[in-house]
């Protein structure tokens, strides 16, 4: 058994990912933290044990990378080659429900991951916990928190 | 509506379009920047796509169509490594120099071969086939001569059958003592194709 080619692993996870920084930092950026997950995925990759979780793994990735966002870590520019052009506008995800997303972003990091993995990503919690790093029980007690939380922000902006 | 029923409407949103842009993005991106040790694409020829993938160091697999690309990749992965990605940007220069062959226009490849995915006697072989002129033949056995085991002919055979890189280390030249033309990865037509419009055969 050995690892798949980077390349497959890429096509097999990038809609996965990008949902999930979509829901966590919002599409305005998403693709900037999907490029620094990949990186970051990109050079320990060789280093993988073959048998890992793979889904698991990148998730654990963009979790980090998402949370480095909201603290404002501002990154350099990361390569300076030529980036191809966007796709316009039209294949761009609205950001409908601006205040549930407002709300979810409000959230600590870990109840945000949980909550972001179960209900919007669809993985059984014994996934959830590999990809935040917890216990099931943990993960959820984070995503029974962060619902709490959520339905008392949206019923405040109501 | 719930939290949670709003929370999966994002279920629902197309997120292919943008995933696929971002991750051809980075593609090109971390090719460029030198983080891809194998890059692969794909370039057409006579006989259909060919799939083409070049380490730092030159080309160092071309399969035919016939040839299952995943498969192809996956020996890459295991052989020399699985940091593989998709970016055209490393074999542009092979892509003009195998388009200006097959038109007629070129009689030797400039771009270096990556002999990673052989050894031991394979690759000897390989490394004496590379050397055979355009418009040339040899025989397995002169090649096994020269590789250094002149009585190996059909260990040679088998080496020459195992060419990652057909067409650039040019084992259609090979061919038998008697005259017969010899087998060939994907059918003898190909290698009947391939001499014809080197001048070789008539």
């Amino acid at each position: 058994m050995s690892l798949p080619p980077f390349s497959v692993f890429l096509e097999e996870h990038r809609v996965l990912v990008y949902r999930f920084l979509v829901a966590s930092v919002g599409r305005e950026h998403a693709d900037d933290c999907f490029q620094e997950t990949f990186l970051a995925a990109l050079r320990a990759y060789p280093r993988l044990r073959p048998d890992s979780n793979l889904r698991g793994w990148i998730l654990t990735i963009a979790g980090r990378k998402a949370i480095d966002h909201g603290r404002g870590v501002r990154r350099r520019p990361l390569l300076l080659a030529e980036v191809p052009d966007r796709p316009d506008a039209a294949t761009a995800v609205p950001d409908g429900e601006p205040e549930l997303w407002r709300a979810v972003r409000d959230l600590p990091p870990m109840q945000r991951a949980a909550v972001i993995h179960r209900y919007v990503l669809d993985l059984p919690y014994a996934e959830v916990a590999a990809a935040t790093g917890t216990s099931e029980e943990a993960a959820r007690a984070n995503a029974k928190e962060a619902r709490r939380k959520l339905r008392a922000a949206l019923e405040g902006a109501r | 509506m719930s939290e949670v029923d709003r929370l999966k409407e994002l279920r629902r949103m197309d997120m292919e379009t943008p995933a696929a842009h971002a991750a051809r993005v980075f593609a090109t991106r971390a090719a460029a920047a030198g983080l891809a040790d194998v890059a692969y694409t794909t370039v057409d020829s006579p006989f259909g796509p060919l799939l083409v993938a070049a380490t730092k160091r030159g080309l160092v697999r071309l399969a035919y169509p016939n040839e299952d690309p995943e498969r192809a990749l996956q020996e890459l992965a295991s052989s020399v490594s699985p940091r593989i990605l998709e970016a055209p940007g490393r074999l542009d220069e092979l892509r003009r120099e195998l388009e200006d062959y097959f038109e007629g226009r070129r009689q030797r490849f400039e771009v270096p071969v990556d002999l990673a995915l052989t050894r031991g006697f394979t690759r000897k072989v390989l490394q004496v086939t590379v050397r055979i002129p355009f418009g040339s033949v040899s025989t397995y056995r002169d090649v096994a001569t020269r590789a250094g085991s002149p009585r190996a002919s059909r260990a040679a055979g088998n080496a020459l059958g195992s060419n990652p890189i057909p067409i650039v280390v040019p084992c259609h030249r090979v061919v038998h003592t008697g005259g017969g033309l010899g087998g060939y990865t994907g059918g003898v037509q190909r290698k009947e194709f391939l001499l014809k419009l080197e001048g070789a055969l008539a």
